[in-house]
């Protein structure tokens, strides 16, 4: 019975572990390829241990960006994207939190029909609504800035609908105590729900701020400027060359680049993210 | 310090839902006052009227000679402990006690005295620093107190603090409840569906039943007058036993003098019958068979049915199958299951009242 365990243990480690070298296989591979010489790359001799040149392709890519064209360096694109995915996160927190306050616990007309009018939004994402959302955005001016890359993507029913259920366990008697305590609406939102929500808060900040990093689409069609140019957008724009070598290693360092922000992220939220699911008392 | 004066209050919910029905009571400066029923009679409705918590469909709630039913909760001088507690999770014991005073504009200085006195008198003092969840269920309990108490308000409001507490613990916690507000001298209205807390915190009685007041008054008055079948079978455990005195061994045995022959149900409390071959002079005297017995040590409950099982009183809570009675009697001697045995209330412990339950006929 123990050994029947050991071994099944053994299986479901193994099994295990063949995932995780699937999923980082081509991590590896960007990593590798991002300090090998570009020529070994272009003639299929890449190989498949790290190669030399790890600082200067990483200082090229990050500072002066790529040889052939006259992209931005990489640094710059990870400011508009840093820039882009926290006003993206940030605000829809925001937003939502309070859209979630008054449609739980405000009694005015219409409340139901404008949270289903919030709701049914869940069904209309960007790629759905872009042209519309393109002319806006084209009326007002705000293309090439960084209000016109966040704030089509701020408006989240997905977000809302989180608070909204989160609110709806937070129990009744809370706002009972602080209306008796002397509380009114806005303190009661701001010394009780506020720290309440602080891990719901801090996940949905994670998933958020990675949603706003991955954006391609919609950045691709509003920036035309290069110096507002974000690092998804940056990295294909890099991959197409007319008459050039793709630089494969500035190429790859990016990939790596991009790739470590939302880790990070993940990395520092997680602690709150964790006691958020183990502290499970309201 | 204030009385409190409900005048004929209703709530009625935009549903059409009567919740409460019209409801009169006089809570003096000082008092307590127990609103006891079963779940869904409109007691804790009341309590949270009173507390501003639900609006006033009709009616006056006068707390301290000023009629509040516009009034908002934070200016009604009043202070609430719930049954879950509600304490603010995120705050500290001593912020959760502090908060309603800081809302206030109170000086920290203040705050400070008035909450270190109030840890001090409920033994929270150890555990200021502490959040909600390092607590024990007792614990939060006094805290929940303590928030109460530090506001010095003219009256307290409980909604049943002590029915997610242990026993054991509830019986202290009552004791220290009534010592309390004994001490403070703070009117206070305790919703509560357990009648034995009912009993012993009560300077005030009320018994409810479907948004009505079915009776007011001392504890020990209704528990020995009940006004009504549903009172009697309320107050008091085990409950009073109640039978029709249809035309047949009681009603013979009650006669048909005076106001006895108007009376339709017969109650008698179960520690007033004796075992006896004997019947009283005008007291009532059942033939039983005993079904169950329950041992607690210092008494011990006979379930006996009668030969006879006629009765048909109206549907109320706690009351018996139609046919048994029960039976208390002092120490732990006790007749066998099955046998045969009489017992006997004498006239003075006999409660009756008309057929519908709804009025006490005084014999």
């Amino acid at each position: 019975m123990v050994e029947q365990e050991g071994i099944r243990r053994y299986v479901a480690h193994i099994i295990l572990w063949i995932g995780i070298a699937i999923v980082a296989f081509p991590v590896y591979i960007a990593i590798v390829a991002s300090t090998q010489d570009n020529a070994l790359i272009a003639n299929g001799q890449m190989s498949l241990l790290p190669g030399g040149h790890f600082l200067e392709v990483y200082y090229q890519t990050i500072v002066v960006g790529t040889s052939g064209t006259t992209r931005e360096p990489v640094g710059n694109m990870m400011l508009n994207s840093l820039i882009m995915a926290m006003l993206i996160a940030v605000g829809k927190i925001a937003i939502s939190i309070i859209s979630a306050y008054a449609i739980v616990y405000f009694r005015f007309p219409f409340r139901m029909a404008i949270f289903w009018i919030v709701f049914i939004t869940l069904m209309l994402p960007v790629e759905v609504r872009i042209y519309p959302t393109y002319k806006i955005v084209a009326d007002l001016h705000m293309l090439d800035s960084f209000a016109g890359l966040s704030l089509p993507l701020i408006a989240s029913a997905t977000a809302t609908l989180l608070f909204r259920q989160f609110f709806m366990t937070v129990p009744d008697e809370l706002l009972e105590a602080s209306r008796i305590d002397g509380a009114g609406p806005l303190r009661f939102f701001w010394d009780t729900l506020l720290p309440l929500s602080r891990t719901n808060m801090a996940a949905l900040f994670v998933i958020l701020f990675i949603l706003g990093w991955n954006q391609y689409l919609w950045p691709l069609l509003i920036t035309t400027r290069d110096d507002m140019q974000t690092i998804q957008v940056g990295i294909r724009k890099m991959m197409t060359t007319n008459d050039a070598l793709t630089e494969w290693p500035i190429v790859m360092a990016t990939a790596v680049l991009a790739m470590l922000p939302p880790v990070f992220v993940v990395v520092a939220m997680q602690k709150l993210f964790v006691r958020g699911l183990v502290e499970t008392e309201k | 310090m204030a009385n409190v004066t409900l005048r004929n209050v209703r709530k009625t919910y935009p549903g059409g839902f009567e919740a409460i029905k019209g409801v009169d009571v006089d809570v003096g400066d000082g008092q307590f006052c127990v609103l006891v029923g079963p779940s869904g009679c409109g007691k804790s409705t009341l309590l949270r009227m009173v507390a501003g918590l639900e609006t006033i469909s009709g009616g006056e709630i006068d707390i301290g000679g000023r009629v509040v039913n516009q009034v908002e909760p934070a200016e009604r001088d009043i202070a609430m402990v719930f049954q879950n507690y509600a304490l603010y999770p995120h705050m500290s014991v001593y912020n959760n006690m502090a908060y309603g005073l800081r809302n206030r504009g109170m000086a920290e200085a203040e705050i400070k005295t008035r909450v270190e006195e109030a840890a001090r008198v409920l033994e929270l003092a150890p555990m200021l620093e502490r959040k909600p969840r390092q607590l024990s269920g007792g614990q939060r309990q006094r805290v929940a107190m303590g928030r109460a108490i530090v506001r010095q308000p003219k009256v307290f409001l409980f909604d049943e603090p002590l029915s997610n507490l242990d026993a054991k613990l509830r019986i202290a916690m009552r004791v220290e409840i009534r010592k309390l507000q004994r001490r403070l001298n703070t009117t206070s209205i305790y919703v509560t569906h357990d009648q034995l807390e009912a009993m012993t915190l009560a300077d005030i009685l009320v018994v409810m039943n479907g948004g009505q007041v079915e009776q007011i008054g001392n504890p020990l008055a209704i528990y020995e007058k009940p006004a009504t079948t549903f009172v009697a079978s309320f107050i008091g455990a085990p409950p009073m036993n109640l039978m029709s005195t249809r035309p047949d061994e009681v009603k013979t045995q009650l006669g048909s003098n005076g106001r006895a022959a108007e009376a339709g149900i017969l109650g008698i409390r179960p520690e007033d019958f004796v075992i006896t071959d004997q019947t009283p002079a005008g007291g009532v005297a059942l033939a039983l068979t005993v079904e169950a017995i329950e041992r607690v040590g210092a008494e011990t409950f006979v379930y006996g049915s009668r030969q006879q099982d006629e009765q048909q009183v109206a549907a109320t809570p706690g009351e018996l199958p139609p046919g048994e009675v029960i039976v208390r009697i002092p120490g732990a001697e006790a007749p066998a299951i099955g046998q045969k045995i009489r017992v006997a209330a004498v006239r003075e412990k006999l409660h009756l009242f008309s057929a519908d339950g709804r009025k006490r006929i005084e014999a």
